[in-house]
């Protein structure tokens, strides 16, 4: 459990000597039970004080990061159950499995699909983060050969090595040094041999045992041994049982400061029916999950999830924008209405999605107004009829189209007169209040 | 050491509501987060209705439109095929064609489909407005006059027509929904004017307003999250109907549902994209605390319940 300011304080040497930059020991104190100060910033603590306050003050979820190369994926740090509360930290990362007996050139389609799974939405590059390679076939040299050649199609890609044969981990990890993989595969009958390689080889652990209990006493078995890093599965594979796990997990941790369990989750989502696939998958991102394991990686599937993935993990604080500037909708021509709104995400995915579906080819105009919508953004002098004058002045857009005439949101009806003093020669239309009056509205523009 | 398993309980509890009279339908009841049958009682599974409409799709993308092919033509034969072919829990006829700027149908003409299709059909009926806030007020009640003593859900009572709305519901006997817009001090507020009328707080369900995956389906999912946690823990009784999902409506009008791959290749194959689209909005409502969801493809549907059989 975090300590309150006033315990802390009692493990403080009290002389108030202000060398930490605080004014006395309980000032300083109280920024370290808010988490604003370091304990490094006092001079003379005790180590007995440095070894409990260190305890206390460590992240529920141990921080760890995996990959080596251009695209490492972190994990841990969450502080919270619930997403209003706070922003989730690391977003769950979504891996793909590739066995050792697949064939060549399956693995190879399977390493392009990944490469090619690279999206763009809302300015976030989102893609696949790692491969998640299964020894299947018994046989280490075969194993340590597919390993290496998948790290050599996709070298910046982070792995997850599983095996549950020390003899084959071993020989994989030889292969590919530095590049900080998962080795999964620890379990009750070989954690001692697994332990011995993940500290040899530097690696994060992958710790299975078949229910929360067993699972929490191997953790602490082999974090004895000298092993930190590590990443936990309880066994969890249906729905019922992964939220159930995951969330005892996280009450755990957070909760109840329980350490053994503070640990990054794996799971397991991989179904025959690729749609219900998507959906435990979706419940790993949503209920606590690190990293979580597909059978394959369709398009649809990737761009659903990743989507998911975005949205449970935006600030809930902090609104999500769109760039500025003028879109075309459609095949937008010379003499296509202009229309203009703010940059909140949502604002724009509803104007934009109700323009299309009116199948009147238009352009948005969409004004950074940071992040926030019309009637807030307007009431917080964000979207004045000056910022949108010289947005529209300097967008260069008079150039392309044939009418100056600008469509502005209902909501501001009350600019039309000073836009159209701002913007000489040109005419402000006002537009419905609500974005699903545009269709009806754009037709008879036309 | 063995992990002592952190269980929570709550002081507050969902109400149950049972829709239909011959076959019916329940949802509701738990005393815990959605699905978290480890902390306490959870003795209804969601329920999904499908949604039909008063005329043609012509409307819907082509992915949905050609599941249901001829069927589609006259709502009632809509709703037998749902009924009959794809098993459906519950219908939700949406009586679209009332709206002032789509065929402009008179309430009259609406409670005869309404009659028709209560006529025809066992399982229990959602009828839905166009959402139009005048014209609702006047098609939902004469729909709720036409549907009387059959239990249906009548919705959706907002902010600017609760009044008639509530009071026709409560008049004919049927479970009521209340929508307002995506805020958790609004749909208390709404659901505190309704039940000043009188109406049973234990007859309302909540619509917080949906939204699709990607098109801001998080502030649906939070809002739902914390309506449910006031619930539970605070024993908010305000809070306490269950909640709805009206999913298919919000999923089958944005981008990815409709956009070929010949012209999006990365986002891959339309028909799975747009059925994907509707279960994954669904499955992270239902995380959230939807007990009701309102849904359109069959194979989204199918998928959505065999999540759920998994819990």
């Amino acid at each position: 459990m975090a300590l309150s300011g006033v315990e802390i304080f009692k493990l403080l040497p009290k002389t108030n000597c202000k060398k930490c930059g605080h004014p006395t020991c309980l000032a300083f104190a109280m920024k370290l039970a808010q988490r604003q100060a370091s304990l490094d910033a006092c001079p003379d603590v005790s180590e007995e004080a440095k070894r409990k306050l260190g305890e206390a003050s460590a992240p529920p979820f141990r921080p760890i990061t995996m990959g080596a190369g251009n695209s490492v994926v972190n994990m841990g740090e969450e502080t919270v159950l619930f997403r209003h509360e706070k922003k989730f930290v690391n977003p769950c990362a979504l891996a793909v499995e590739v066995k050792d007996t697949d064939s060549e050139e399956s693995i190879k389609a399977a390493v392009d699909a990944l490469r090619d799974s690279e999206l763009e939405r809302v300015g976030q590059k989102l893609r696949i983060d790692a491969i998640f390679i299964k020894e299947v076939s018994g046989d280490p040299a075969k194993f340590s050969q597919t390993v290496l050649s998948i790290s050599a199609q996709a070298p910046d890609m982070p792995l997850i090595i599983s095996t549950t044969n020390p003899a084959a981990a071993e020989a994989a990890l030889e292969k590919i040094p530095g590049t900080r993989p998962v080795l999964y595969g620890a379990n009750e009958s070989n954690a001692e041999a697994m332990a011995e390689t993940a500290k040899k080889h530097k690696v994060i652990l992958g710790v299975y045992a078949a229910n929360l209990d067993a699972l929490s006493e191997l953790t602490e078995k082999i974090k004895a041994t000298g092993v930190e890093d590590m990443v936990i599965d309880s066994g969890a594979r249906t729905a019922g049982d992964i939220l159930r796990d995951n969330t005892f997990i996280r009450r755990a941790a957070i909760k109840k400061s329980v350490k053994s369990v503070g640990y990054p989750v794996i799971s397991f989502a991989q179904r025959d029916d690729h749609m219900l696939e998507a959906l435990v998958a979706s419940l790993c991102i949503a209920k606590y999950s690190s990293i979580v394991v597909l059978s394959s990686i369709e398009k649809w599937k990737s761009l659903a999830l990743f989507t998911l993935r975005q949205n449970i993990y935006t600030d809930p604080q902090v609104p999500m924008q769109v760039e500025q500037k003028i879109y075309s909708i459609g095949e937008a021509g010379a003499d296509a209405p202009l229309m203009i709104t703010t940059n909140f995400s949502l604002t724009f995915f509803i104007v934009s999605g109700e323009v299309e579906n009116s199948k009147v080819p238009a352009r948005l105009a969409v004004m950074d107004s940071e992040g926030l919508s019309v009637l807030t953004a307007w009431a917080a002098g964000k979207f004045t009829a000056s910022k949108i004058a010289q947005f529209i002045q300097e967008s260069g857009i008079e150039k392309e189209i044939s009418k100056k005439e600008l469509i502005i949101p209902g909501y501001v009806s009350i600019l039309s007169g000073a836009i159209e003093e701002k913007l000489p020669g040109w005419k402000v239309v006002v537009g419905p209040r609500e974005a699903n009056a545009l269709p009806a509205f754009l037709k008879t523009m036309n | 050491m063995a992990l002592a398993a952190p269980k929570e309980t709550y002081a507050g509890r969902v109400f149950e509501v049972t829709i239909g009279t011959s076959k019916t339908a329940v949802f509701g009841g738990e005393n815990v987060l959605p699905f978290h049958k480890f902390d306490g009682d959870t003795p209804h599974k969601p329920v999904i209705a499908f949604e039909i409409q008063d005329v043609a799709p012509e409307d819907w993308p082509d992915t949905v439109k050609e599941v249901y092919g001829d069927a589609a033509s006259d709502p009632v034969k809509w709703a037998l095929y749902c009924q009959n072919n794809l098993n459906a829990q519950a219908i939700a006829l949406r009586l679209i064609s009332t709206h002032p700027d789509r065929e402009n149908r008179s309430a009259d003409d609406a409670a005869k489909t309404v009659k028709a299709v209560l006529d025809s059909i066992e399982v229990p009926l959602i009828i839905l407005g166009s959402n139009n806030v005048e014209k609702d007020a006047t098609v939902l009640v004469a729909a709720a006059e036409a549907a009387s003593s059959r239990n249906c859900v009548i919705g959706k009572a907002q902010e600017g027509n609760y009044k008639t709305i509530s009071a026709a519901a409560m008049a004919q006997n049927h479970k009521l929904i209340a929508m307002s817009d995506l805020d958790i001090n609004l749909s208390k507020q709404l659901g505190i004017l309704i039940t000043q009328m009188g109406f049973e707080k234990e007859r309302m369900i909540a619509d917080p307003m949906c939204s699709a995956l990607g098109y801001g389906l998080e502030y649906t999912y939070s809002v739902m999250e914390r309506i449910r946690l006031a619930a539970l823990t605070q024993n908010d009784v305000i809070m306490q109907p269950p909640m709805l999902a009206d999913i298919g409506m919000y999923v089958w009008k944005v981008k990815e549902t409709q956009a070929s791959e010949a012209d999006l290749p990365k986002w891959g194959s339309l028909k799975e994209r747009g059925i994907a689209w509707e279960a994954v909005t669904a499955g992270a409502m239902l995380l959230a605390g939807a007990e009701l969801l309102i849904m359109r493809h069959p194979d989204a549907v199918r998928s959505v319940q065999k999540f759920i059989e998994e819990f």
